[in-house]
């Protein structure tokens, strides 16, 4: 059946979470930058999913059930805010979006 | 229980007026006011006689303990003995008859309620530091007299003036208080209890004669002493007191206040017999006080100015006498004082309220026949306090002084010169004012008319100046000895009496002093006036004017380099710290602000940072 | 099957490294759908077909739609193309590169100090996520929901307009 070590889907999990992390801190475009939000949350799940299996229980499974509930929260809200930034400011550029600087 | 009442009267009295500000009549403000204070001279006086008929020689009423901590308790607890029974009396009984007065005088003044508030707690203060069993609480008695003299003193706040005499009062008093407050400390870390008879039974018992404690302790007292009684060199307060109204002055001048120090001293005289220098110290300052002031009197041209002098000249006697360790004869100095100096105030303010508040006495003139009332009065109260023989108080009092500084002989002697100097320059200067107010011609319209409440206290005054004297007399006029005899238990033996030639030397040298102020001031009052005028002597007398330049003195080198200091530091050197304080503030704050760039990438960055750094300290470690 | 894992996460990181260096969104949402389905491959190998399944419907199927919604709507030309172009210089991604490398290893490393643990092969069932899932989670899955109406009601209002928003 499955003989896939429990590490190295876990340094899956993480390769992906990185480059998630990358994708924040690079792209300027909101756009991009909550795709790579998405990336960061589904590595995470990924890591329950893994857990799970390691364990053969369930309650990894539903951990990445409510990581599936927070990315859609998440997204509409993210989606949301984007379009209202681009009415306003009518850029995507995240550096633009700095109204609230000390 | 009863004594509890005296203080507790007046106390209530100004509580109630303070609480019922601006809703009381007149009519009752004074009842309330003056009802209380002449209900507690009725009980002190009731007091009085069973104390008198009864063996003990004091009665001690502890109240409740202050506080307790370690081996510090104070207790709040009156003490009677005699002293403080003459003291109690003189206060309550001179109290009242000045508040009587005050209700008329004060008629009409928008600040009616105000006035008699502090004076009922001026008393009731009073009454605290006379009757207090505990050092603390005549402390208490002693800052609520100082509190009290402030308020009275600028009670007329509207004018400047006033309130820069009230604050100079409260100044220099200060500096004397003080000196109390460091004699407190030092008892108590020495003899550990600050209750004053226990003090006075410990100290001998503790302290040689002499000893750097005692004279140290004695020294601070002293200079307590000297800050309420108004003696040099803390005297210049008292003159610049005038500017209240005149029963304040009469208060201050006659029952409380500056009679404190006389009474601190008199009170604690054991721990200055253990410090006889010190004890020397008060004799001198007495002398050297009475003549300065008594020259300033001479050349002051504001009636409640001679006044003012003239206090803290006899305030002088009774330092002298104290000086000399004549004890009972400083209070009955006291005593006589405060009746002919309450007297002579109310005559002055009788005078000054029918003349529109006219001071100056070289604008009155005249006053004799068309005041008759204020006349004598004010002609009783001068003689008692020129020592007029025979028919004065101030004669009898007086006299026991002088003969107190004559007997010890030796270096004494001066302190007796100086006195008898004195009452020549007294009878002097206070007839000059009387010449100058009462006869020639008039100079100001007199208006209005006194009712019973100024003519009481006067007569009732006038008769205490005149007959007041006789409960001490000298042996050759009967040898009357109830006062002596009465303090006896508090300060022993009264001392030898006076031979009967200084008797006569002193009664000649005050009505000389009396036939020099007719002569100059009124046979040959013109061409005296000329020679005044001319320059020399015109400058000699502006100093005494000026009250030997003592206000100069401490404005040059008191205040004028406490000025150039806070001029110096007026960006405060403590501030800077402070400032620095705030300043670093806002530094770290601008830059911890500009770390919020509103950059949302920015921000992730420092979060990763964070992580990075978090899983290195603690997983990786 | 562990051929079909490794085949999966190499598609998975390709996909994934292609989409976050896209210049164009309407790419880098294909990529990221097939990064998505990749991860499904994987999840799928581990022995979890239903969140496998989910992983489809909703990830790459309702999410995806709604991302390239918007991407529709924002109608993003080509000069927005040439802007993320210039934006994409080695200046501005080496540093943060660097950063989430060394994030990377460090996480690398917690693994690495384990020994080689025990292999993956137990198979969950959907039926056991159901039972745990509305069993001991219940409370979390009405937190959920309240979690997605909160989100419902607050992105249609926000993206609704300032209209009675005051600004």
């Amino acid at each position: 059946m499955m003989t896939v070590p429990v590490q190295h889907a876990l340094f899956l999990a993480i390769i992906l979470f990185a480059l998630g992390v990358t994708g924040v801190l690079v792209r300027r475009n909101l756009l991009f930058i909550l795709m790579s939000i998405e990336i960061m949350l589904n590595a995470a799940g990924l890591a329950f999913i893994t857990a799970a299996a390691r364990w053969g229980q369930a309650d990894g499974q539903v951990m990445f059930l409510f990581v599936l509930t927070l990315a859609a929260a998440e997204v509409s809200v993210g989606l949301a805010v984007i379009i209202r930034i681009r009415h306003r400011l009518t850029t995507l550029d995240a550096d633009a979006a700095n109204l609230m600087h000390g | 229980m009863i004594l509890l009442l005296v203080p507790a009267l007046p106390l209530l009295a100004s509580a109630i007026l303070v609480l019922s500000e601006g809703r009381m009549s007149q009519r009752n403000i004074a009842l309330v006011g003056v009802g209380a204070v002449v209900l507690s001279a009725v009980i002190a006086t009731l007091i009085a006689i069973t104390f008198l008929n009864q063996q003990e020689q004091s009665v001690a009423l502890t109240l409740w303990q202050w506080v307790h901590i370690g081996n510090f308790a104070p207790t709040v607890s009156l003490y009677l003995d005699p002293l403080s029974l003459v003291m109690m009396l003189i206060v309550t009984i001179i109290g009242s008859l000045i508040l009587l007065y005050a209700a008329e005088f004060m008629e009409g003044d928008e600040g009616y309620n105000r006035f008699f508030a502090y004076m009922d707690l001026f008393v009731a203060a009073m009454l605290v530091l006379v009757l207090a069993g505990d050092l603390l609480a005549l402390f208490v008695g002693w800052e609520g007299v100082g509190l009290c003299s402030y308020l009275l003193i600028g009670f007329w706040y509207q004018d400047a003036a006033n309130g820069l005499a009230a604050r100079k009062a409260f100044i220099v008093t200060r500096i004397g208080d003080v000196g109390f407050m460091l004699a407190l400390f030092l008892l108590f870390t020495q003899l550990h209890t600050l209750q004053i008879q226990t003090l006075l039974v410990q100290a001998p018992n503790s302290w040689a004669v002499g000893s750097l404690a005692a004279t140290l302790t004695a020294a601070l007292l002293l200079t307590g002493a000297i800050g309420k009684s108004a003696q040099v060199p803390l005297q210049t307060w008292l003159p610049d007191a005038m500017a209240g109204p005149t029963p304040v002055s009469a208060l201050i001048h006659a029952a409380t206040m500056v009679t404190a120090g006389v009474y601190l001293i008199a009170r604690t005289h054991t721990l200055f017999l253990l410090a006889p220098a010190v004890l020397a110290a008060v004799g001198v300052i007495g002398t050297i006080t009475l003549l300065v002031s008594a020259f300033a009197a001479l050349n002051q041209s504001d009636i409640k100015r001679i006044l003012a002098y003239s206090t803290v000249s006899q305030i002088g006697y009774m330092f002298l006498a104290l000086g000399v360790g004549a004890w009972s004869a400083a209070i009955f100095h006291l005593m006589v004082h405060a009746f002919f100096k309450a007297l002579l105030f109310l005559a002055a303010g009788a005078i000054t309220m029918r003349l529109h508040h006219e001071q100056n006495i070289f604008r009155m003139g005249g006053l004799a026949t068309r005041l008759p009332l204020a006349f004598w009065s004010f002609l009783i109260g001068s003689a008692s306090l020129a020592a007029l023989p025979l028919i004065t108080a101030g004669f009898y009092s007086k006299d026991a002084i002088l003969a107190a500084a004559w007997a010890p002989g030796g270096a004494a002697r001066l302190l007796w010169l100086g006195g008898i100097v004195t009452a020549f320059v007294t009878a002097l200067y206070i007839f000059r004012a009387v010449f100058v107010v009462f006869f020639g011609t008039a100079k100001t319209e007199v208006s209005g008319r006194y009712g019973w409440r100024v003519a009481l206290p006067l007569t009732a005054l006038s008769v205490l100046a005149l007959v007041g004297g006789l409960v001490e007399t000298p042996p050759v006029l009967g040898g009357a000895k109830i006062f002596s005899r009465l303090l006896a238990p508090v300060f022993g033996a009264a001392p030898p009496p006076a031979p009967v030639t200084l008797i006569l030397f002193t009664s000649a040298i005050s009505l000389l002093g009396l036939g020099l102020a007719y002569a100059l001031y009124w046979r040959i009052g013109p061409r005296f006036a000329a020679w005044a005028a001319r320059p020399a002597i015109a400058a000699c007398r502006n100093f005494f004017y000026g009250g030997w330049a003592f206000d100069e003195l401490y404005h040059a080198l008191v205040v004028a380099p406490f000025l150039a200091l806070v001029r110096v530091n007026r960006h405060d050197v403590i501030d800077r710290f402070y400032t620095g304080i705030a300043w670093t503030c806002r530094w770290l704050h601008r830059r911890l602000g500009a770390l919020q760039t509103g950059q949302v990438r920015w921000y992730a960055s420092w979060l990763a940072a964070g992580s990075v750094v978090t899983i290195a300290v603690a997983v990786l470690r | 099957m562990n051929t079909t894992f490794y085949i999966a996460a190499f598609i998975a990181l390709v996909a994934t490294l292609l989409t976050i260096t896209r210049t164009n969104g309407v790419h880098a949402l294909l990529y990221l759908i097939v990064s998505l389905l990749a991860v499904a491959v994987v999840f799928y190998t581990l022995g979890a077909g239903f969140a496998a399944a989910l992983e489809v419907i909703v990830y790459a199927g309702a999410i995806m739609v709604l991302f390239v919604f918007v991407v529709m709507m924002l109608n993003l030309g080509e000069k927005a193309e040439g802007r993320e172009a210039q934006w994409i210089v080695p200046q501005i991604w080496i540093g943060p590169s660097i950063l989430s490398a060394i994030l990377a290893l460090q996480l690398l490393l917690t693994l690495a100090h384990h020994t080689a643990w025990p292999l993956a092969q137990n198979v969950v069932p959907p039926q056991q996520v159901g039972i745990v899932l509305f069993g001991p989670y219940l409370l979390c899955v009405e937190l959920a929901s309240m979690l997605l109406l909160a989100a419902l009601v607050g992105a249609y209002r926000i993206a609704h307009g300032e209209r009675g928003i005051a600004s």
